[in-house]
């Protein structure tokens, strides 16, 4: 009983420790997630491209941000919301799914959904003229006869 | 003439796109709105352009309607702007704090001396760590600070004489007449 | 004087135009041979003043007349001869008289090509591509006029943009714009018919060439955009989702389901309402990407003149063009056949899937590039779309389109079956069940794995398909298959190459997506940094000066495992007249890899920003892209010749 109770203790002293322990990532990590970083934010001040591969000084300013905020401890979500704070949704590339863009990102899931069913649907209706015949019973009867008759003359 | 479903919805579509687009003509695509309206000014801490030695942070906001200018030696407009600034100063229209961006020290001193310093006082803000807090993208950009340190308003662009009587000097007094 | 006869060229091809706008239409209408025959006359007399103004503009830069404003802008003394010439069209108003002279070039081919159309047909066609011109000719004069004059007469002109003197950018233009203008005869033969009420298997089949050859020209003008972009821009991008390139994809997307609905039409006298539609459609998109790049509606990499007025004249030219064209449809619909029917498995199911795929997709791309500018139209935001966006919503439409790709060639026409796939599919399940494994083993990252899957996959339906028609393995000798070789049309070839270079394609952009390594450093003469295995180590930084900038040209040595692979030189140069500043990367081209350096600003002291990447079949791209453009002039060739009825 002694054991398990030092057991929780101990664990229970840990825990706390447990973020401070993720939150100082290695240099190479802090690199890696920086570019993600990077490659997910809009350079504000050039046209259509991500801080992580413009000249202009501002990017370079904004990419030493995340580094540093990285370093410090934000996960990637936090410094991209950082920015979209001072920015405006401007600033991210992938544009946020809310009330504004459900229409960007659903519709064309939507579309294809729609065209699947739609191409299956309409094929299904084409398709059924073509196993009917085209001559009803009572046609096919006369022709038939018609035909007995020409051949019969000739 | 006959008129099928099939016929009308291409033409339906393509006119709805075609009546965004024309409204998208009457907007500029290079202005972002700004997010940090009503929102009080971010704390900072930048030494002084004019004593290194100095740091200016927020508490320099006591209370008073402000203007804070961003600006660069490095930035044409920012030359064409500073006459009307240096007028606000001498009228004592408005203190007026400048934010020298991604400069350096020698360079915003020497573009200081020659065309005069109408701010009250003047941080240096080489990484652009004020900047990225007020979300600006070029200079010059201007904000107003209320009593209470809240930004009410963000001005692009260099201000002209005009621009100061029409359009920002109404709201500095509005905002002065607030408790 | 020589710039004046090119004015004067430019406005008789304006009045000329108006004429053939009228007089072949009315002489349609009415069954007169003398009004309809005008119409051949009048696109030749316009292409012919349209040569003339072209050339008369292209000396004028030649000569560096700087009297002419557009020279003194866009040109200067010391520029090559090669970049005085393609600077005619690097600009706004030159780029618009060649676009003109295009749409001039193929309203010549008509009456030149077409001799064997009926008369009321290509009399009406003829009218409506005298219809554009006057659009834009009209515009040209009234908007964009490139012979306008200066005085006083400037010593030298401005014009040196050192991103423009380039071999790739100089000739991209002219292969984009023939593809764009290209589409015109869609667009003008699509009309006509609907006038006609005639949308047949024979009009199917003239038309098919044309298509085709804007297509293919248009597959080579945005593959040469994208390599400018890798090797130009420093990043070794090789498509951005930039709105201009988005904007030159989407015509190619319709484009490429107009080309197939063609086919069914010439065969099988189906698809005409999709045909038509998407002729009108494919020459619509090229109206919106001319829109777009000249009126500053939105921002990206290269804008042309950001000037709304401009942008005006072309939206009107738009809703004209192409709400003439849509009225026409909504008024003539009811005239179009359907075909007969087929089932959901069938070569025609496939074929009408694969359009309403690409429709999809073309309806993603441009959701993607409008809705910036739709949500600042209607509220008050502003949001981005990049290419995390594309790659979540573009990107599964096309992996969805090629299964059907692998599959649809191997059906019969009208009725097929599930059960007669099934050993292919089955076949081709372990197939991509083994690649995937091996490349996810060799890789480990799972979406690259199922993506070269999915490529090997159709890599291996199309070799499949195509060894069908040769009966390769049925005939017990290999001669019986040789034979047969030869005797494929060429659109079989075509088909071959088309598919494969997807296929190729595919890879390319796999690999680049998934394995490729970057790196930046700021690094000091020998330091160094490894990416993807290979070291890259600075062992030089030398400055220099050319006749019109200064450079900083960095040595990067790069070895692997410890074995000299190359020397690359990247150059950082500084344009003084122009204060730009421009970024040479080093590039070692193979087939299995690139190896890419680019160096940027930095001092002795504190070391240089050094740009490392290693990019694994980039090549494969543009291979394959390259395979597409060829497979669409190859089956040019293919005159349709009868020949015996093939699955």
């Amino acid at each position: 009983m002694k054991i398990i109770f030092i057991w929780v203790v101990a664990v229970f002293m840990y825990l706390p420790a447990l973020p401070v322990m993720a939150q100082t990532p290695s240099e190479a990590e802090i690199e890696l997630r920086a570019k993600e970083v990077g490659r997910a934010l809009r350079c504000v001040v050039c046209q259509n491209q991500p801080i992580e591969e413009s000249d202009a000084s501002l990017a370079q300013d904004m990419r030493k941000l995340v580094r540093a905020r990285i370093r410090k401890g934000d996960s990637n979500e936090e410094v991209m919301a950082f920015m979209q704070n001072r920015y405006g949704d401007f600033v991210l590339l992938k544009p946020p799914v809310q009330a504004n863009t459900y229409l960007l990102w659903f519709t064309p899931a939507a579309l294809l959904g729609f065209f699947l069913i739609w191409y299956v649907v309409r094929v299904r209706r084409g398709s059924a003229k073509i196993d009917a015949p085209t001559l009803s019973a009572d046609e096919l009867k006369r022709f038939t006869a018609l035909a007995n008759d020409q051949e019969k003359n000739q | 003439m006959k008129l099928t479903w099939k016929g009308i919805i291409p033409l339906v579509v393509f006119l709805a796109l075609g009546i965004a687009f024309a409204i998208g003509l009457t907007k500029d695509p290079s202005k972002l709105p700004s997010q940090m309206i009503n929102r009080p000014f971010p704390d900072f801490s930048l030494p002084d352009l004019l004593d290194m030695d100095v740091t200016i942070d927020q508490s320099y906001f006591d209370g008073q309607v402000t203007l804070v200018n961003i600006f660069g030696s490095w930035c044409v407009a920012c030359d064409q702007e500073h006459p009307v600034l240096m007028k606000l100063a001498r009228n004592n229209e408005i203190p007026i704090l400048g934010v020298d961006w991604r400069d350096t020290v020698e360079k915003g001193r020497r573009w200081l001396a020659r065309g005069g310093n109408p701010y009250t006082r003047v941080v240096f803000d080489a990484d652009s760590m004020l900047a990225i807090d007020l979300g600006v993208t070029g200079a010059p950009e201007s904000f107003i600070v209320d009593k209470q340190g809240n930004i009410r308003y963000k001005f692009i662009g260099p201000i002209t004489e005009k621009i100061w009587r029409d359009e920002l000097k109404p709201f500095v007094l509005m905002l002065e007449a607030e408790q | 004087m020589i710039a004046e006869i090119g004015q004067i060229a430019l406005i008789l091809a304006f009045l000329i135009a108006v004429a053939q706008s009228v007089l072949p239409m009315v002489g349609a209408h009415k069954a007169d041979a003398r009004l309809m025959a005008f119409g051949d006359k009048a696109a030749m007399a316009q292409f012919i003043l349209l040569a003339i103004s072209f050339i008369a503009l292209t000396i004028v830069f030649v000569q560096s007349d700087f009297s002419v404003k557009l020279v003194t802008v866009n040109s200067h003394t010391d520029k090559p001869l090669l970049y005085k010439i393609s600077g005619v069209w690097g600009n706004h108003e030159g780029s618009m008289l060649l676009w003109v002279l295009i749409l001039g070039i193929y309203g010549a081919l008509v009456p030149m090509f077409g001799k064997s159309l009926p008369a009321g047909l290509k009399a009406r066609a003829l009218a409506v591509q005298g219809m554009i011109s006057v659009g834009f000719l009209g515009f040209i004069l009234f908007t964009s006029n490139p012979f306008l004059r200066l005085n006083p007469v400037p010593i030298n002109g401005q014009g040196l943009n050192p991103l423009l003197q380039d071999p790739g950018l100089a000739f991209h233009p002219p292969f984009l714009y023939l593809g764009y203008v290209g589409f015109s005869m869609a667009f003008s033969f699509s009309v006509a018919a609907l006038i006609e009420g005639r949308v047949d298997a024979v009009w199917a089949r003239w038309l098919r060439p044309w298509v085709l050859l804007a297509w293919s020209f248009l597959t080579i003008g945005i593959t040469m955009g994208s390599i400018w972009a890798y090797y130009e821009l420093g990043w070794g991008g090789w498509w951005m989702w930039d709105p201009v390139e988005n904007v030159s994809f989407l015509p190619w997307l319709v484009g490429t389901a107009l080309l197939h609905s063609i086919l069914v039409l010439g065969k099988r006298h189906a698809m005409a309402h999709w045909t038509i539609l998407l002729g009108i459609t494919a020459f619509s998109l090229s109206l919106v990407g001319t829109f777009v790049v000249r009126s500053g509606v939105l921002t990206s990499v290269h804008s042309f003149a950001v000037d709304p007025a401009r942008g005006v004249y072309i939206l009107a030219l738009l809703l004209l063009a192409t709400g003439g064209g849509l009225v026409m449809f909504a008024l003539r619909a009811h005239t179009l056949r359907g075909g007969p029917g087929f089932t959901l498995v069938s070569k025609e199911g496939g074929l009408l899937l694969n359009n309403l795929l690409l429709v999809t997709a073309t309806f993603t791309v441009f959701l993607g590039t409008f809705y910036p500018l739709l949500i600042e139209a209607f509220t008050d935001g502003k949001i981005s779309v990049g290419e995390p966006y594309f790659d979540r919503t573009f990107a599964p439409v096309m992996i969805v389109l090629i299964a059907f790709m692998g599959v649809g060639p191997l059906v019969k026409w009208r009725k097929d079956s599930w059960q007669s796939l099934r050993p292919h599919l089955l076949k081709s399940s372990l197939l991509v069940l083994v690649i995937s494994g091996l490349t996810w083993w060799l890789g480990k990252s799972v979406l690259g794995a199922l993506s070269i899957g999915v490529a090997a996959y159709l890599a291996y339906s199309t070799l499949v398909a195509f060894g069908r028609k040769i009966k390769f393995g049925q005939t017990g000798s290999m001669a019986g298959s040789m034979k047969l070789l030869r005797a494929q049309p060429a659109a079989v070839w075509g088909f071959l190459l088309g598919h494969m270079g997807i296929a190729i394609c595919v890879v390319g952009i796999t690999a680049m997506s998934v394995w490729a390594g970057d790196s930046a450093k700021v690094m000091k003469l020998g330091e160094s940094m490894t990416v993807s295995g290979y070291e890259f180590t600075l062992t030089n930084m030398t400055p220099g000066a050319e006749r019109n900038f200064q450079k900083m040209v960095g040595e990067v040595e790069v070895t692997k495992q410890g074995r000299k692979v190359a020397t690359l030189k990247s150059a950082r140069r500084f344009y003084q007249v122009r204060d730009m500043i421009t970024t040479e990367a080093g590039i070692q081209v193979r087939p299995m890899r690139n190896l890419y350096v680019g160096v940027g600003e930095g001092g002795a002291e504190k070391g240089w920003v050094v740009r490392a990447y290693v990019h694994p079949m980039v090549n494969w791209i543009w291979l394959g892209a390259l395979m597409i453009a060829l497979a669409g002039f190859v089956s040019i060739l293919d005159r349709g010749q009868k020949r015996e009825v093939s699955s």
